[in-house]
């Protein structure tokens, strides 16, 4: 029996509008349990108070610093070694030998679970340079994880400057060096900072990481040798030693909308981008 | 004095460009360092083919955890792959521009949300259901390869996406030449054309779903035992290094680096075939 090609089509259309909609239900339904379980208790308190109990009262103002710095300080040292690493990629070489090894590196890297950065970091940045369990050690690790994201993406900013654009400047008299950093960075900036808005958002939501290189101390740090705790540390713990199930939520809560808000600008600053590009 | 100056930035980003490099070695060479003479002192059969896990009285075989992570994925690939290829289809296919620009920062979003939420959500939602309905104690192979399915979507939705919208239009219009309906032209020419994109999204899923911790830990109940059925609780490589991490010591901490020795060659091994995969078909 042959079954008319319009039947397979009505068919094969209604089971992917169901597998779809199924689909986006889970994915909406979990964004919407968090927040009805967790945006009532985000008060102004919860935000900016220590911690009581272990966090089974009181706010969470220490791992709100700790959420902030410890990305902070990663994006700070994987920066430099990221666009530079693109710069060089892109700008200084063609395709070679080294090149391709240097692209494998950081896929390979890119590909390596997070549990075991949390190994490395604890072995090498704790133990063998004998840095503890600190801001430094974790922000170091951080840097590790995130910088095949920002090659990645800075190598394809850069490629997506027009090539008369450098045109201009090498007819100007100058050097490649001059051209990159006064026509070609500042053209691929919205691409680069979109690439540092991602690994801001990845290491925010990294735990286990976290837990073995910068610890779990809920006191405020007073260097980059104290140990920290950041939300999604606060929010492991607090969720899986059932110390408050309140306050995970709303811990969790915060945390899903400091990273939707830094989807968004992430989001805005692309599509600016594109704009500016197509115009 | 130009010139001498370019040289040296070229230098200089020749370094910081290799740096990429030297941090994988140093991953590497670390991770080894700790592991492999554990390996090669406890041999690497009872290493990898041992049942029991003590700890305490010097035995280390990770045999059911290996299995625990390969059921867990598996479970997470039967889950995913068929809703996140069916979605991209759909999305990319059917949905006006406009949907777009909601649809995929969702998407995005939903990548972003951390793991451990997602393990929370299992354990609060997930696992009483399981349990409910379907028995056993909730926190099971079935658990986690829902939550873990649920958590690659993101992955496969948008690179398959990207790589749907990539077919250039002109096979599209072939297709529809030759009278072929909508859905032909979509399984026929649209997917064979886009598919090592979608294979690399199925692959970056894949490794996402061996490498995630901490969701796992919260909804596997990581139990060391040979699982007998998907509703029985497993503890998977990643699990055993995160839960014992804090307070092993001595010949126990060596153990667990070698865990993480073998969860590095099984994910590098996984990365080498997908990078292979893709480039084959390219050259095709």
């Amino acid at each position: 029996m042959i079954i008319h090609p319009r039947y397979t089509q009505a068919l094969a259309i209604s089971l992917l509008v169901l597998l779809t909609v199924f689909t986006l239900a889970i994915l909406v339904f979990i964004i919407i349990f968090v927040f009805s379980k967790g945006l009532p208790y985000i008060t102004f308190d919860f935000l900016f108070s220590n911690p009581q109990d272990m966090g089974k009262a009181g706010g969470i103002f220490p791992t709100l610093i700790g959420t902030v710095i410890l990305p902070l300080i990663a994006i700070l040292i994987a920066t430099p070694l990221g666009v530079g690493t693109a710069v060089f990629l892109t700008e200084y070489t063609r395709e070679n030998r080294i090149t391709r090894w240097i692209r494998f590196g950081a896929d390979c890297l890119a590909g390596i679970p997070s549990i075991i950065f949390g190994l490395f970091g604890f072995i090498f940045f704790v133990t063998t340079l004998e840095m503890g369990w600190s801001i430094i050690s974790g922000s170091l690790t951080l840097a590790f994880m995130i910088l095949p994201t920002i090659i990645r993406t800075s190598e394809e900013a850069i490629k997506a400057v027009p090539y008369s654009y450098r045109e201009v400047g090498f007819s100007l008299g100058a050097t490649l060096w001059q051209t990159v950093r006064k026509i070609v960075l500042p053209n691929a900036l919205p691409g680069i900072v979109t690439g540092i808005m991602l690994s801001i958002g990845r290491s925010i939501g990294e735990t286990a990481v976290v837990i073995f290189t910068a610890g779990s101390s809920l006191r405020l740090p007073n260097s980059i040798f104290d140990s920290i705790r950041t939300m999604s540390v606060h929010f492991y713990i607090l969720a899986r030693e059932g110390i408050s199930n309140q306050n995970a939520y709303a811990t969790a809560a915060v945390l899903i909308i400091s990273i939707l808000s830094i989807n968004l600008v992430t989001y805005w600053m692309m599509n600016r981008f594109i704009a500016k590009k197509t115009k | 004095m130009k010139l001498l100056n370019e040289k040296r930035i070229y230098t200089l980003l020749m370094i910081i460009a290799l740096s990429a490099i030297a941090m994988l070695l140093l991953i590497i060479l670390f991770i080894l360092k700790e592991g492999l003479p554990f390996i090669f002192l406890t041999g690497i059969r009872d290493f990898l083919l041992s049942s029991e896990w003590q700890p305490a009285s010097g035995k280390f075989g990770i045999f059911p955890m290996i299995v625990g992570s390969l059921w867990v994925t598996l479970g997470a690939m039967l889950v995913g792959v068929p809703l996140g290829l069916a979605g991209a289809v759909f999305i990319s296919e059917f949905i006006p521009g406009w949907a777009m620009k909601i649809i995929k920062p969702t998407i995005e979003l939903l990548a972003g949300i951390p793991s451990v939420v997602y393990g929370f959500i299992g354990v609060m939602v997930l696992a009483p259901l399981v349990r409910e309905y379907l028995g056993g104690p909730g926190l099971s192979i079935a658990s986690s390869s829902i939550i873990l399915g649920i958590m690659i979507l993101p992955t496969i939705l948008s690179i398959s996406i990207d790589s749907i919208k990539a077919v250039p239009r002109s096979y599209r219009e072939g297709a529809f030449a030759l009278g072929a309906t909508h859905w032909q032209t979509i399984h026929m020419v649209v997917i064979p054309a886009a598919r090592s994109g979608i294979i690399a999204g199925v692959i970056l899923g894949l490794g996402r779903a061996i490498g995630e911790t901490m969701a796992v830990i919260m909804v596997a109940g990581n139990s060391v035992k040979l699982p007998v059925s998907a509703l029985d609780s497993v503890r998977t490589l990643t699990a055993n290094i995160a839960l014992e991490m804090g307070y092993a010591t001595g010949r126990h901490r060596e153990a667990l680096f070698a865990t993480g020795v073998v969860l590095l060659i099984i994910i590098m091994t996984l990365n080498y075939v997908a990078t292979a995969a893709v480039r084959k078909r390219i050259k095709k």
